[in-house]
């Protein structure tokens, strides 16, 4: 009789306390309704960036501006593995699910640290990628999760016990295609696309089944002979053009539309071998979600020589727009402009710099850049890891601000040099390098891997930036003294959560820019702050260095 | 004793590598340290694009605890270490690489020459530029050598394999365009009015690490900073006038051989 009570207790709990439920344990059940209505739960962090919008914003609101200053550590997990970890956990009914270098998944209780269970994969000694084993986590739907590997499989979990359910091979490692985005669950499929744009890759997106891992369809982002957009490349140029994906896209349910920053084009810095606008690296593309047809596309650089990816996060709000009422997705892009497009057709209605430029004099009527390229020698802004880069921003309905980690006074050399194509080899036409005040000295890089800053400010240091959509004008920065590689998240009550290279982890004001509290962790945050609550206690967790943090206000 | 034991370290290794891999060993023919042909740069730099980039990157630094324009290495010290590591590979997943001898000399001189294909610097001779080091250069007045010297200035035990040549000579004859940025002097006034004269070691944007002209490490808090003046010109003077081209030459022989 007790252990019947005490398993209708367990069935009868989450209806009892509603959408507060949130520690109990064994199947995460995500259906594809609640990933519609992901901010309806805050209590879980259930996709990469928060919610289809992306707007990396909660509505906790338990750690608030007068007690943040009470925020202490509630427990830290170490990763075995060195080296940047980029990962993003999400948060399902308190158990956390995050990616560590290669391709491992850990389950985490959310509340204590401790490791429910961790799944090791075995990456092909064929895997290549440009810049770090990189992984930045998983997606999850019903009682499953996936996970993209370096070698391009795409692996589904049993998310109780961690076993692998299918893995399908997605692309060819050999060829240099990988992956390191999180995936995204749109209705019963499994999103995701290639990394690899410095190995002359052809990019893709490509949907699964998710309870079977069947291809269900592939877009392109290099369009092939007789499909639109394939006018922009010269010869056989688009066969090895690039257009990675490497950051997880947005979805708006309205207009079934998902959206993907695209990558640099290949070979990185010589254009001269690839004339033309070359569609669609460096854009964003509206796919349909259930046939990933393209239904509009925005190209931020044409005929790109700067490595400028469009790898940014789109973020979705609803605006009410200079007075009119505005589908809008914001973008800080790479490449240093700052844009409003209307998302439900591509439209560009504003842009402007929100750092220094001067490889365009600015943008056009439609948004496209009127190019100024700098003498050979000379320096470009933004410098090759650009404005700002991959690193997740945050928009608050609560003050109506955009939220973007910026790198400012960040210029690099760039030159081209010829490439020859071989399969599998780096593709790149040249090199770029960070103009430093005397030959030869350390300049800033992708990552950080001394305590040391040896580049110092005077190469580049970051600026969180509070950005006005309306205008483009700046209503607060912040600036610290390295640059910064960190995500950013704000809650409903007007706080704002961000790291930096130098192992700081912030809480701002969101309204201000004041800094209301601060921990020194150490080691460099490079994957975005996120916050759950479990049992009625809101927490925030950061990943610093080779460290998962997560904090809680003193009990 | 710590230094005994990795000394005995070294030797080992050393020992196991000469029997080891004496064909690599045998590969890298050079009349100073440190001093490599343009045309071995040049070899190494399209060997390096070929085959190195996809794992360690255009900076070489992507690999963690490794940032091959640096310096920084995980095991190997001597030309003769990095040619072993790069033929056999290493536990950590490097995969052995079957270069031709003239493709591996070109490799370990590309790395050597801090990824620098420009460069070309003469090389004279180390004994009389230790000579002028320790003589009429005076160098030996700031600079700290093998645990002998002062700690104001840089420490130069080991600029043989952190600096290239080319950078070293720079140093020499005009020292503010070779100055690192972190390595600049820095004047403090705290708000309580005392001042602080040092060499600035790291920076953050909270705190500030300095070495001050009394040797004495301090790690200062911004918020209780008045004045943080960063100087662009080094305290060390310039040598292009002081020194003969001979003697320049003799002096970069010398630093080259400080690879502690």
């Amino acid at each position: 009789m007790r252990r019947i009570l005490l398993a209708l207790s367990i069935v009868l709990l989450p209806l009892a306390v509603g959408a507060q439920v949130t520690s109990v344990t064994g199947p995460t059940a995500v259906t594809a309704e609640r990933l519609l209505r992901a901010a309806d739960e805050p209590q879980n962090w259930l996709t990469y960036s928060g919610g289809y919008a992306s707007q990396r914003h909660s509505l906790l609101k338990q750690i608030e501006l007068g007690n943040v200053k009470n925020l202490e550590l509630k427990w830290i997990l170490p990763d075995q593995v060195f080296g940047a970890w980029q990962s993003t956990p999400i948060v399902v009914n308190g158990i956390m699910y995050v990616t560590q270098r290669p391709n491992d998944v850990l389950a985490i209780d959310a509340k204590t640290g401790r490791v429910f269970w961790q799944y090791r994969y075995t990456v092909s000694p064929d895997a290549r990628v440009c810049c770090g084993s990189n992984n930045r986590g998983v997606a999850v739907l019903g009682d499953m999760l996936y996970t993209g590997t370096l070698d391009a499989h795409l692996v589904a979990l049993d998310a109780t016990t961690g076993h692998p359910v299918w893995n399908v091979t997605v692309a060819d490692p050999k060829l240099g295609y990988s992956i390191t985005m999180a995936p995204l669950v749109v209705k019963d499929r499994v999103l995701v696309g290639v990394g690899g744009g410095e190995y002359g890759i052809r990019g893709f997106v490509a949907a699964f089944d998710a309870r079977t891992g069947k291809e269900i369809w592939r877009f392109y982002t290099i369009p092939g002979p007789g499909e639109a957009g394939h006018e922009t490349w010269t010869g056989d140029a688009w066969k090895t053009g690039g257009g990675s994906l490497w950051v997880t896209p947005s979805y708006d349910p309205a207009t079934n539309l998902t959206f993907w920053g695209v990558g640099n084009p290949g070979p990185d810095w010589n254009a001269e071998l690839r004339p033309g606008d070359n569609l669609y690296t460096d854009s964003v593309v509206a796919l349909d979600a259930d046939t990933g047809k393209l239904q509009w596309h925005f190209q931020f650089s044409p005929n790109d020589t700067y490595d400028y990816d469009s790898v940014q996060v789109a973020v979705l709000a609803d605006l009410n727009w200079r007075g009119t009422p505005t589908k809008a997705m914001l973008w800080a892009n790479r490449n240093g402009f700052f844009y409003v497009l209307d998302r439900t057709n591509g439209r560009f209605l504003f842009g402007t710099p929100f750092v220094k430029v001067n490889w365009a004099s600015g943008l056009d009527a439609k948004g496209r850049p009127i190019p100024t390229p700098q003498p050979p020698g000379q320096p470009t802004w933004p410098g090759n890891q650009g404005g700002t880069n991959w690193y997740s921003p945050s928009f608050s309905p609560s003050t109506g601000l955009m939220y973007v980690s910026a790198w400012e006074d960040y210029a690099s050399i760039f030159r081209k040099e010829p490439a020859e194509y071989v399969a599998g080899r780096n593709f790149a036409g040249g090199g770029a390098n960070p103009v430093t005040p005397v030959p030869g000295a350390p300049g800033v890089r992708i990552g950080r891997s001394t305590p040391i800053n040896n580049w110092t400010d005077v190469v580049g240091h970051g600026t969180v930036m509070a950005i006005d959509p309306q205008t483009g004008l700046k209503k607060w920065t912040f600036r610290q003294f390295d640059v910064t590689d960190s995500g950013i998240l704000t809650t409903a009550s007007n706080l704002l959560f961000t790291g930096g290279r130098e192992g700081y982890f912030y809480a701002l004001d969101a309204r201000t820019g004041a800094e209301l509290w601060k921990a020194s962790l150490g080691g460099q945050v490079v994957n975005g702050p996120i916050t759950y609550s479990v049992d009625g206690r809101q927490y925030v967790t950061v990943i610093s260095g080779n460290s998962l943090v997560t904090f809680g206000l003193r009990e | 004793m710590l230094f005994r034991r990795s000394a005995l370290a070294a030797q080992v290794a050393w020992l196991t590598l000469v029997f080891a891999v004496p064909a690599s060993a045998q590969l890298l023919n050079q009349d100073h340290p440190g001093e490599y042909s343009r045309e071995d740069i040049a070899t190494g730099n399209r060997v390096y694009g070929a085959q190195c980039i996809q794992c360690h990157g255009r900076d070489g630094d992507q690999i963690s605890g490794v940032d091959l324009r640096r310096g920084l290495f995980r095991r190997a010290a001597t030309d003769e270490d990095l040619a072993r590591v790069i033929t056999n590979g290493t536990p950590a997943g490097m995969p052995p690489f079957r270069l031709q001898p003239a493709e591996l000399t070109g490799l370990v001189a590309f790395i050597r020459a801090r990824f620098d294909t420009t460069a070309t610097v003469r090389v004279g001779d180390a004994a009389r530029g230790r000579a002028i080091f320790e003589g009429n250069g005076m160098c030996g007045t700031c600079h700290r050598v093998n645990g002998r010297g002062p700690r104001v200035a840089p420490d130069l035990s080991d600029i043989g394999v952190t600096r290239a040549p080319a950078a070293l000579e720079r140093s020499i004859r005009a020292p503010s365009t070779a100055m690192l940025p972190i390595n600049r002097p820095v004047t403090i006034v705290m708000k309580d009015r005392t001042t602080i004269h040092g060499r600035r070691l790291n920076e953050d944007t909270f705190t500030v690490q300095v070495v001050d002209d009394r040797e004495q490490l301090r790690s200062i808090a911004k918020r209780d900073i008045e004045l943080l003046d960063v100087g662009t010109k080094s305290t060390m003077p310039g040598y292009a006038d002081r020194l003969t081209a001979d003697e320049i030459a003799d002096t970069v022989a010398y630093l080259l051989t400080l690879r502690e």
